[in-house]
C-alpha cells in the first residue's frame, strides 16, 4: 500500500512520536541492559507485561535467535521474567524471515503492559500516487498483512481520500470509526487516534504511518499496539529530531558508505557490478545484464557528475561485495564529456589496482574520444560499442 | 509540428543566477531557445549574459517580457514555491528540474494546481525537461527547456516521454543514430508525484498533426503506465512502443528516483509490461532496441 519509502526506524522511536501527536499506546519503554528492562517492568506495575526486540524487520514474534532462543516477543507476568528474557534477547542475534540470514543484532528491548484485546483493527496513512493526496486506509481485519486483507477480502477495506489543503476532519475520523464498527462510548478515543495518525504523517513529513494492529480492549479502550513510520528522505532536511533516530547499525554498511558521496547503491545478489549515470539507465543496465544471461551485483546511479573521486568511491564499495566477478560501467554523456570520464575511470582503476574484468562503454558527447582514451591506456579495460555489446561482453568475461 | 513547445516559446528561468541555472540557461541560449528572462529574488535588475534581464519575481517576468513558460533551477527547499509562485502568475508551462522536492510539499503544489483550475501545465519534478528539435547544426534552433544535450536530438515526427534522464537520451540517441527525427520529447521525471503524466503525453502526441509514432519509456513503481496502456488501448490510433525499465529490480526498493519502487507486489515491470501488450503497444525487449522497435512501427 505504501507507495515510496525512506527512511525506518524502531518500533519504540515510532511509538514515542506517536504518542506525541496524541495517539494512545500502552505504557512502557525501551531498555538495553536487563537491569533497566526489570526496573521498568516493576514501574509499570501491570499484572501482564510485553517484552519486544527493537530491529527495523517484521515477523520478530516467529522470530529465531541464533543461539537457539525461539520468538522476539513474548508475554509474561514479572519483572524477575522481563530481566531474565531481557538477558537471553540483547546482544543476540535475531533471524526473521524479512531479515534475511545474517539477522539483526537485538542492541534494545520494549517492555510494554500487555493489554487484553477484544479486537485487532488495522489503520494506516500513505500516499495515493494516483490522486497525489494522503489516502487513510482502514480494515476491520487488524493483525493480518494488509496486502493479503486487500487480495482476499478487498470489501474489508475502507479508503478516505483526504485533501492535503484541508486535513482530515474530526467527523471524517469520526465516520471512519463507524465504519470500523467501533463503539459509541470508544469513538471519541478512537477518533482521536485517527487523527493523531494522520496528524504524524503530516507533521513528520511521512510516506508511511501504518497501525496494525490497532486493537480495542477488553477494558474499553482504543490503542495503538505496532506501529511502523516510514520518511520521505527528501524531507529530512527539515525533521533534525527524526534525523537524530536513524539507526546505522540496521542499514547495509556498503550503502551507508555510498551515501557519503551522493551515489545511490542498492546490493543485489548477482555477481556482474555495474555503474551507470542516471537511475533508469542504471535500472536498464540490470536488466540487459540479465536479458544475457548475467546476474547484476548492484544497482548504482553515480549521478550527473561522476567524478574521478565519485568513481573511485563506486569502484570500492562495488568492490567490497565479494561476490563480484566483473563490472560493467555504462555512462551516456550528456553535458558530463565523455573524455573527461574516461580519464576518471582509467586513475581510479590504478589508484585501486582493479583484478576483476571491467567493460567500460561510453555513448554521447565525445564518446570517441572517450572510447579512444580507453582503448589506448594499456590497462586491462574491454571497451564496447552500445548496450548490448556491453552487456554481452562483461557477461562473458565472468564466465571464462 | 511538436507539442507544449516550439520556436516561439519564451521563457523565463527561475534561478538563472545559481550554477546549475546559470550553465543550462546558457546551453538554451546557444541552442536557440528564447531565454528572455531570469528569476532570482533580491538580484532584481542584475543581467544575466549581458542580454537576459533579471527580476525579483515572476510576476515582473511575465507582465514585461511576455513570458508563458518557466524553468526551475531552484533548490529543493524552495522549488514548491517556485512552481506555485507561476501558478499565481499564470503561467501555462512550468518545468521544474529540481531534485530531492519533499513529496509533501509536491500534494500541495498538485492540489493548488487542480484549484487553480488546471491552467497551468508542470513537467517534472526531478526531470531533465522538454526539448523540441530545429533543423538548424545540432538540432539547434528549436527550442530546448532543460538540461538534456541538444546535439543527440533530430527534428522529426516521433513523440517521445519518459521518467528518466539518461535512458531518454539514449533512446532519443538511438533514433537520432537510425535517422529517426523526434516532434518533441519530455522528460517527466522520476518522482511519485510530479505535473504531466504518460498519458497526459501521449494524448497530446496524439492529437498532435505532426507527430506520426510514439515512444514511451516508463519504469518500475505506480500506475502512470498502466493508465497510459488503458488510454491508448481506447484512443491512440498512432503506433506506439514502450521500453519498461526494472524488471530485475527487487521489490521494497527504492531504485533511485523517488517513485521507482515496487510496494506490496504493485507496480512491478511484468505487470505493466502485459499492460501495454494488451493495449497494442510494441515492447523493447531490451534498452538497446528502443531506437530499432520504433523504426519496425514505422515500416
Amino acid at each position: 500500500m505504501c507507495s515510496v519509502s525512506g527512511m525506518n526506524i524502531h518500533e519504540y522511536q515510532a511509538r514515542d512520536l506517536l504518542a506525541e501527536h496524541g495517539v494512545p499506546v500502552p505504557r512502557g519503554s525501551v531498555a538495553s541492559t536487563p537491569e533497566d528492562a526489570e526496573r521498568i517492568a516493576s514501574e509499570l506495575g501491570a499484572p501482564e507485561l510485553v517484552i519486544k526486540a527493537q530491529i527495523h524487520a517484521g515477523g520478530r514474534g516467529k522470530g529465531m535467535f541464533k543461539h537457539g532462543f525461539a520468538g522476539g516477543v513474548h508475554v509474561h507476568q514479572t519483572p524477575k521474567q522481563t530481566r531474565e528474557l531481557a538477558a537471553k534477547m540483547l546482544g543476540q542475534t535475531l533471524v526473521t524471515h524479512q531479515t534475511g540470514e545474517s539477522g539483526r543484532l537485538v542492541s534494545r528491548v520494549l517492555i510494554t503492559e500487555a493489554k487484553a484485546i477484544a479486537k485487532e483493527l488495522y489503520l494506516a496513512v500513505t500516499l495515493d500516487r494516483a490522486t497525489a493526496r494522503p489516502v487513510v486506509i482502514a480494515s476491520t481485519e487488524g493483525g493480518m498483512n494488509i496486502e493479503e486483507v486487500a487480495e482476499k477480502f478487498p470489501a474489508k477495506i475502507v479508503r478516505l481520500p483526504v485533501d492535503p489543503l484541508v486535513g482530515l476532519q474530526p467527523y471524517q475520523a469520526r465516520n471512519l470509526a463507524r465504519a470500523l464498527r467501533i463503539p459509541s462510548k470508544m469513538l471519541g478515543e478512537a477518533s482521536g487516534l485517527i487523527i493523531g495518525v494522520y496528524r504524524t504523517f503530516i507533521q513528520c513529513s511521512c510516506t508511511l504511518v501504518e497501525i496494525n494492529p490497532m486493537a480495542i480492549t477488553t477494558d474499553g479502550r482504543v490503542m495503538a499496539l505496532d506501529a511502523k513510520i516510514n520518511f520521505d528522505d527528501n524531507a529530512l532536511f527539515r525533521h533534525e529530531k527524526i534525523v537524530a533516530m536513524r539507526d546505522l547499525a540496521e542499514e547495509d554498511p556498503a550503502e551507508v558508505e555510498a551515501s557519503k558521496y551522493n551515489l545511490n547503491y542498492i546490493k543485489l545478489n548477482g555477481n556482474i557490478a555495474c555503474m551507470v549515470n542516471g537511475a533508469g539507465l542504471a535500472m536498464a543496465t540490470m536488466d540487459i545484464i540479465k536479458f544475457y544471461g548475467g546476474e547484476p551485483a548492484n544497482f548504482l546511479d553515480v549521478g550527473g557528475s561522476a567524478t574521478q573521486e565519485n568513481v573511485t568511491a563506486a569502484f570500492k564499495i562495488i568492490l567490497s561485495d565479494k561476490k563480484v566477478k566483473g563490472i560493467l560501467v555504462n555512462i551516456f554523456g550528456g553535458i558530463m564529456k565523455c573524455d573527461i570520464i574516461a580519464n576518471g575511470i582509467l586513475a581510479a582503476v590504478r589508484q585501486i589496482q582493479l583484478s576483476v574484468p571491467l567493460v567500460v562503454r561510453l555513448e554521447g558527447t565525445n564518446s570517441k574520444e572517450g572510447r579512444k582514451i580507453i582503448q589506448e591506456s594499456g590497462l586491462n579495460v574491454i571497451s564496447a560499442d552500445g548496450l548490448a555489446d556491453a552487456a554481452q561482453k562483461i557477461v562473458k568475461a565472468v564466465q571464462s | 509540428m511538436s507539442i507544449l513547445v516550439n520556436s516561439e516559446t519564451k521563457v523565463l528561468v527561475q534561478g538563472i543566477t545559481g550554477k546549475a541555472g546559470g550553465f543550462h540557461a546558457r546551453h538554451c541560449l546557444d541552442y536557440g531557445t528564447q531565454i528572455i528572462a531570469g528569476v532570482t529574488p533580491g538580484r532584481g535588475g542584475e543581467t544575466f549574459e549581458n542580454k537576459v534581464p533579471v527580476y525579483d519575481t515572476v510576476r515582473e517576468a511575465v507582465e514585461k517580457h511576455g513570458a508563458n513558460a518557466s524553468v526551475i533551477f531552484v533548490p529543493a527547499p524552495f522549488a514548491a514555491d517556485s512552481i506555485l509562485e507561476c501558478v499565481d502568475a499564470g503561467l501555462e508551462l512550468v518545468i521544474c528540474i529540481t531534485e530531492g522536492i519533499p513529496v509533501h510539499d509536491m500534494m500541495i503544489v498538485k492540489s493548488i494546481i487542480q484549484q487553480a483550475g488546471g491552467r497551468t501545465r508542470l513537467i517534472g519534478p526531478n526531470c531533465p525537461g522538454i526539448i523540441t528539435p530545429g533543423r538548424g547544426k545540432d538540432s539547434s534552433g528549436g527550442c530546448k527547456i532543460g538540461i538534456m544535450p541538444g546535439y543527440i536530438h533530430k527534428a522529426g515526427r516521433v513523440g517521445v516521454v519518459s521518467r528518466s534522464g539518461t535512458l531518454t537520451y539514449e533512446a532519443v540517441w538511438q533514433l537520432t543514430t537510425l535517422g529517426i527525427g523526434q516532434s518533441t520529447c519530455i522528460g517527466i521525471g522520476g518522482d511519485p508525484i510530479h505535473g504531466l503524466s504518460h498519458k497526459d503525453c501521449i494524448a497530446l502526441f496524439n492529437e498532435d498533426p505532426d507527430t506520426d509514432a510514439i515512444l514511451m519509456i516508463g519504469e518500475i513503481g505506480g500506475t502512470a503506465e498502466e493508465e497510459a496502456a488503458e488510454y491508448v488501448k481506447a484512443n491512440v490510433k498512432k503506433p506506439v512502443a514502450a521500453f519498461i525499465a526494472g524488471r530485475t529490480a527487487p521489490p521494497g526498493r527504492r531504485m533511485g528516483h523517488a517513485g521507482a519502487i515496487i510496494s506490496g507486489g504493485k507496480g512491478t515491470a511484468a505487470e505493466k509490461v502485459k499492460a501495454m501488450q494488451s493495449a497494442g503497444i510494441a515492447i523493447a525487449e531490451t534498452p538497446a532496441v528502443m531506437g530499432e522497435t520504433v523504426r519496425e512501427l514505422l515500416g
